[in-house]
């Protein structure tokens, strides 16, 4: 427990320090809850590397409905693997925006597929960066659907949901959006 | 190797003699616990578990290191040394090609013998590891944060460098001698006069404190005979160092008789703390002497070749107080120090018998000035007089001797093919047990240390006819981990070898593993082609060469489309992983390119070279599967022809 919550800490510093163009501020550290420890790979205490997808999400605490849904789902592994994947984070507030209940239906467990499609549909493999998300694009993400791009005046939208900062990660990029993506 | 085939000839005697069970083996009732759950377990490292300890084994004729868990066997890297590797690029790339640079010119290979751990206070600290190239005289130095070759220094004056490296006991020297002896220096004369004209050479390599970096500090010119292996001194013994001797006949053809002639020959005990007074005293003569020093530059990753010239010889003849010998029964191989530093072990291969050497006898002899004769002006002393113990062994073949601490010695027996234990002081027989077959070196985490760890023995055998599925004629050699903790020694693992391990040595795990570098920080990249983004890649033309900075992460390369190339240029490829994380490699290969790939490890910049031959678009691509978009990792360079007028133009990512 105490090593993950050194990760947070840790990843929370070197969070603050990649940040690329973020509108909001998503750097402050949050312990992680008693109960969930990390398996494999997820649990490495590595502070010198560049922090993975998972490690930013854990770092970040305007995302823990997203890490715990994240976690529930069993989806760890993709998010600190090698990548390359895209990530559309949303907020904590775009998951409270959901009608009432939403996220605790999906935490069941005999809704567990639906979760795991959902979260997938928030990652889209391969490195797309804010430049390369060009208006009218559609992109493949990991669920099977496609999003669309859209550039709007106001800045980048995909599936709706705009783009309100960017991090970049050691096997990615992270997108932080203001909006939950369901097919 | 007509040695090796007599011996090979002899073991079926051997093995009739040892299955009658006349010899009352002991071990014999337990052997069968190497197919029990017992021995099962004992080696079983569950998956994502961490083995206990690092071994690292030469890899002989492989000319590299291989980095071994135990008690798991499990092989985790190859480290290339003296061998080129086209794997890793080692040897090909622009950057690494000055390692294997000797007087010699480049050479690809060499024969890698004796890995031996850095050590302070006579304990291993896990900081380096030295190994010695026998055939083209040399050392290695491994850095043990990054597991790579970081120098590599040629032996001057020296020839078949086999007794070696044999640390001091804080690292002060390597050291290294002639197993061949030769006219030095070189010059040209007629073989038959050997006696006249031929001498050996014992180097003592300086390693720097701070940095490891080596230097040959100076040379002892000695007698025309066979240098074979060494052992320094530790605790009382510590300031000498001691080397074993055959063919003290000096004989220069059919050696394996001609060599076997005396009954005794000798172990040749350096003061090296007397010579370092001589030297300081200017009482050496300064040779002209070449030798090549090659080291690779911390920052930008590249080797270096530096061509010295300079030597210290002392001459063993007129160093009074320098060396002595020790005579020692039948050709002996190994000599092994115990942890205390007291006992010094000669094993007469061609005997059944060891030898122990007592240390304070051999001072007592010495200052008594009791010799039995003197040799080229070298106190020769009496054996009675510094004989401490014979260990009767009933065995064929002494080689090697490791300790385990608890002051048990362990012996392999190369004829007999087997490990004998005895104890370090009544010098009885305490356990025996077969090795599959024909046992060269012995190992035991820790060994040569003042702090052998009782736990594992490793026995590295060079026949494994019917121990694996045959695979021709050529089959691997073999280690064996054996459990030392009780009376009896006990048979756990069996597991082929990479190359002809000749000695591995080990240590617990977290002497190293906590030190192990995840990889190299970009911004402290200093190569001078190095690109730190992708902002800064470009093609850039000079004459007929060709430099490309690119740049790959996950997962493409910057730039991947490029023109402007001809035939009959010379392409460089310098390629910076921009990663900064751990475990990502990039691979980088072009077709055609008659060299190799090469591997990037993140941070750090390689290049490649190539040179198109004919018109047409080439691609080249990413070899280590980085991420799910790896076969994506690709690119395309387009070669004109040699006067064409196609302008050099590069992108990434260009509709």
């Amino acid at each position: 427990m105490k090593k993950n919550i050194l990760l947070l800490l840790i990843v929370g510093i070197c969070f603050g320090c990649s940040e690329n163009g973020s509108t909001e501020d998503p750097t402050a550290a949050v312990e992680a809850p008693e109960t969930e420890l990390l398996p494999g790979q997820e649990a490495i205490v590595d502070p010198d590397s560049d922090p993975n997808i998972l490690q930013i999400a854990l770092g970040s605490k305007d995302h823990t409905t997203l890490v715990a849904a994240v976690k529930a789902a069993e989806q760890t592994t993709a998010l600190a693997n090698n990548g390359p994947l895209t990530v559309f984070a949303p907020t904590n507030a775009a998951f409270a925006a959901l009608p009432e209940g939403t996220v605790d239906n999906l935490l069941l467990p005999e809704n567990k597929m639906t979760l795991i499609s959902i979260i997938q549909m928030h990652a889209a493999p391969g490195s797309y960066s804010l430049a390369q998300l060009k208006d009218g694009q559609s992109l493949f993400v990991a669920s099977g659907h496609n999003v669309k791009v859209e550039v709007r005046e106001d800045g980048t939208y995909v599936h709706g949901a705009k783009i309100l900062g960017t991090v970049n990660a050691a096997n990615g990029i992270v997108h932080v959006v203001d909006k939950v993506f369901t097919p | 190797m007509k040695e090796l085939l007599k011996l090979c000839l002899l073991l079926p005697a051997v093995a009739l003699l040892t299955s009658c069970g006349g010899d009352g083996n002991p071990n014999k009732a337990t052997q069968g616990a190497f197919n029990t759950n017992d021995a099962a377990a004992a080696v079983y490292v569950a998956p994502g578990e961490y083995d206990e300890y690092y071994e690292f084994f030469s890899g002989g004729f492989s000319g590299q290191v291989s980095v071994v868990g135990l008690p798991s066997g499990r092989l985790f890297r190859r480290i290339p040394v003296f061998s080129v590797d086209p794997e890793k690029g080692y040897g090909f790339d622009e950057e690494s090609k000055a390692m294997l640079n000797t007087t010699h010119g480049f050479i690809p290979w060499d024969d890698a013998h004796h890995p031996k751990l850095s050590q302070t206070n006579g304990e291993i600290d896990g900081r380096w590891l030295f190994i010695n190239g026998n055939n083209t005289p040399r050392i290695a130095r491994i850095d043990l944060t990054t597991f790579e070759t970081a120098e590599i220094i040629e032996i001057p004056n020296s020839a078949g460098n086999h007794s070696s490296p044999y640390l001091t006991m804080n690292t002060e020297y390597v050291v290294a001698g002639t197993r061949f002896s030769i006219p030095i220096p070189q010059k040209d004369v007629p073989i038959e006069t050997y006696k006249e004209n031929f001498q050996g050479m014992l180097s003592f390599i300086s390693v720097a404190p701070e940095d490891g970096d080596m230097d040959i500090a100076f040379q002892i010119l000695v007698p025309g005979f066979d240098y074979d292996l060494a052992s320094s001194g530790k605790g009382p013994s510590h300031g000498w160092t001691f080397f074993t001797t055959y063919n003290t006949e000096k004989g220069r053809t059919m050696k394996e008789a001609t060599a076997s002639q005396n009954d005794k020959d000798f172990i040749a005990a350096i003061n090296w703390k007397k010579a370092e007074e001589y030297i300081a005293a200017g009482n050496f003569e300064e040779w002209d002497s070449e030798y090549t020093n090659n080291i690779v530059d911390e920052g930008s990753h590249i080797a270096s070749s530096e061509t010295k010239h300079k030597v210290k010889v002392l001459n063993s003849s007129n160093c009074p107080g320098m060396i002595y010998f020790l005579p020692t029964p039948k050709s002996p191989h190994g000599v092994d120090v115990n942890p205390t530093g007291e006992y010094i072990v000669g094993c007469g291969k061609l005997s059944a018998d060891l030898t122990v050497h007592s240390f304070s006898k051999m001072m007592a002899a010495i200052e008594a000035e009791s010799y039995e004769t003197i040799i080229d002006g070298i106190p020769v002393l009496k054996y009675e007089e510094v004989v401490t113990g014979v260990v009767k062994s009933g065995g064929l073949g002494p080689l090697h001797t490791e300790f385990d601490g608890d002051g048990n010695a362990y012996t392999s027996f190369f004829i007999s093919s087997e490990v004998v234990k005895w104890n370090v002081g009544t010098w009885e027989v305490i356990d025996r047990v077969p090795s599959y077959y024909s046992i060269g070196h012995l190992s035991i985490p820790g060994g040569g240390s003042m702090k052998p760890s009782r736990k594992y023995l490793i026995s590295m055998n060079k026949i494994t006819k019917d121990r694996y599925l045959p695979t021709g004629p050529e089959l691997a050699h073999s280690a064996q981990l054996y459990d030392i903790t009780g009376d009896k020694m006990r048979l756990l693992l069996d597991f082929p070898t990479d190359g002809e391990p000749h000695y591995a040595q080990g240590c617990l795990a977290e002497l190293i593993k906590p030190n192990s570098k995840k990889f190299y920080k970009l911004d402290e990249n200093t190569h001078p082609y190095a690109v730190m983004s992708e902002e800064d890649v470009r093609v850039e033309r000079d004459g007929k060469n060709v430099h490309v900075y690119m740049s790959s992460i996950r997962s493409h390369f910057a730039p991947d489309n490029i023109e402007g190339v001809k035939v009959g240029d010379r392409v460089y490829w310098h390629v910076t992983n921009l990663e900064q994380d751990w475990d990502t490699p990039h691979g980088f290969a072009m077709m055609g390119a008659r060299n190799a790939e090469t591997l990037i490890m993140p941070g750090l910049t390689k290049t490649l070279v190539w040179e198109p031959k004919v018109e047409g678009v080439f691609p080249f691509y990413c070899t280590d599967f980085c991420s799910a978009l790896h076969q994506e990792m690709q690119g395309y360079v387009r070669v004109s022809a040699a006067g064409s007028d196609v302008p050099l133009k590069w992108s990434l990512g260009e509709d």
